[in-house]
């Protein structure tokens, strides 16, 4: 399957480069629906890496790159379970989520997230799987999960962990605060900043330079700069599913619900 | 140095500008949000484009309960 079109992702191989779109209203929320169209991308991956040398992922929305995990479905899906009940429902889908997070990361494809507006939590957590960020001057970038009484539940932290400095990590976790392109640029998060509406063309511009690479050595070079944190995404798991069962979480997620206020995403 | 009107100003300028209203439509005392009729994720897309024509960096959680231009002037001015 060279090209599949869902409700909230869709992928095209062409020239030996797969571009993976992400498009679901508002604001690309990674819901249950974008989890098992991703699952079927990571079905696929194995035989599209056979055709292809790299992997841009990017929105077609302009509100951004993606508002993260669709917490609205998260707090309906769970508020009626007794807390053992809804650790294991949210633990069952990190676990299939950090299978896709963690294939995307392991691809032997050269992988490049193009952002642009809002990339928060989950949204963040998925360019950070990606091997080079490319993101335009709307980019604004945030790990609110503590605004919630959670921390990031895609690998974000172990990946952060991996890519930046620790005091770096901590200011953004700690403070919750987002921060602009220029600022992720400092930090070493983005490797090019690009005018409003070019991080699309310059990541095909860069895949284009990729393709003269030979791949195996590109794909050699990448599992020796690039490990995956495994035994830090287990953990990260398990210190997501037992703060999720705090009733604090459910509060803040039920304030996030039903915030008429205009700041629902600085809760 | 700006001063605190020139900034003020100069807010209203981008905001006019980032949302197509008409400057003189504006003032100081305007409450952003109704006035622009934006939403949380458009003023993080205004405090973006601020932050790169400043030259500051300005965290959210700074702006909790500012808004009026006044206000988020005077947030700008102290980072300046």
């Amino acid at each position: 399957m060279t090209s599949f079109s869902g409700k909230a992702i869709s992928w095209e191989l062409k020239d030996g480069v797969l571009e993976l779109a992400l498009h679901r209203e508002p604001c690309n929320e990674l819901g249950t629906e974008s989890l098992a169209e991703f699952e079927q991308l990571v079905a696929a991956l194995p035989s599209l890496e056979q055709h292809a040398h790299a992997l841009i992922i990017y929105s077609r929305l302009n509100s951004g790159f993606s508002a993260g995990a669709d917490l609205r479905e998260t707090y309906h899906r769970t508020q009626n379970l007794d807390r053992a009940a809804a650790a294991a429902s949210i633990r069952e889908s990190l676990e299939r989520t950090h299978h896709v997070m963690n294939t995307l990361d392991a691809t032997p494809l050269t992988t490049i997230a193009a952002v642009h507006g809002i990339t928060f939590g989950g949204g963040l957590e998925l360019a950070l799987t990606c091997d080079i960020i490319i993101a335009d001057k709307t980019a604004r970038f945030c790990f609110p999960e503590l605004r919630l009484g959670l921390i990031p539940g895609f690998g974000g932290i172990p990946r952060l962990k991996r890519d930046l400095g620790n005091a770096v990590v901590r200011d953004l976790l700690l403070t919750g605060r987002s921060f602009n392109v220029t600022k992720a640029q400092q930090i070493g998060l983005v490797s090019q900043v690009v005018a409003e509406g070019q991080a699309l063309r310059v990541a095909r511009a860069t895949a284009a330079q990729m393709a003269k690479f030979d791949r195996r050595t590109a794909a050699a070079a990448k599992k020796f700069i690039k490990p995956i944190p495994y035994d830090e995404l287990r953990r990260e798991i398990e210190i997501f599913c037992d703060l999720f069962t705090h009733p604090a979480v459910n509060q803040g997620l039920k304030k996030f619900v039903e915030s008429t206020d205009a700041l629902p995403y600085l809760p | 140095m700006r001063t605190q009107q020139q900034t003020v100003d100069e807010i209203l300028d981008l905001a006019a500008a980032q949302f197509k209203v008409p400057r003189e439509s504006l003032s100081p005392e305007d409450d952003f949000f109704k006035k622009l009729g934006i939403d949380s994720l458009q003023a993080l897309s205004l405090l973006t484009r601020l932050e790169q024509h400043f030259n500051v960096e300005l965290p959210d959680y700074e702006l909790q309960g500012v808004s009026d231009f006044r206000t988020l002037a005077e947030r700008i001015q102290a980072r300046l």
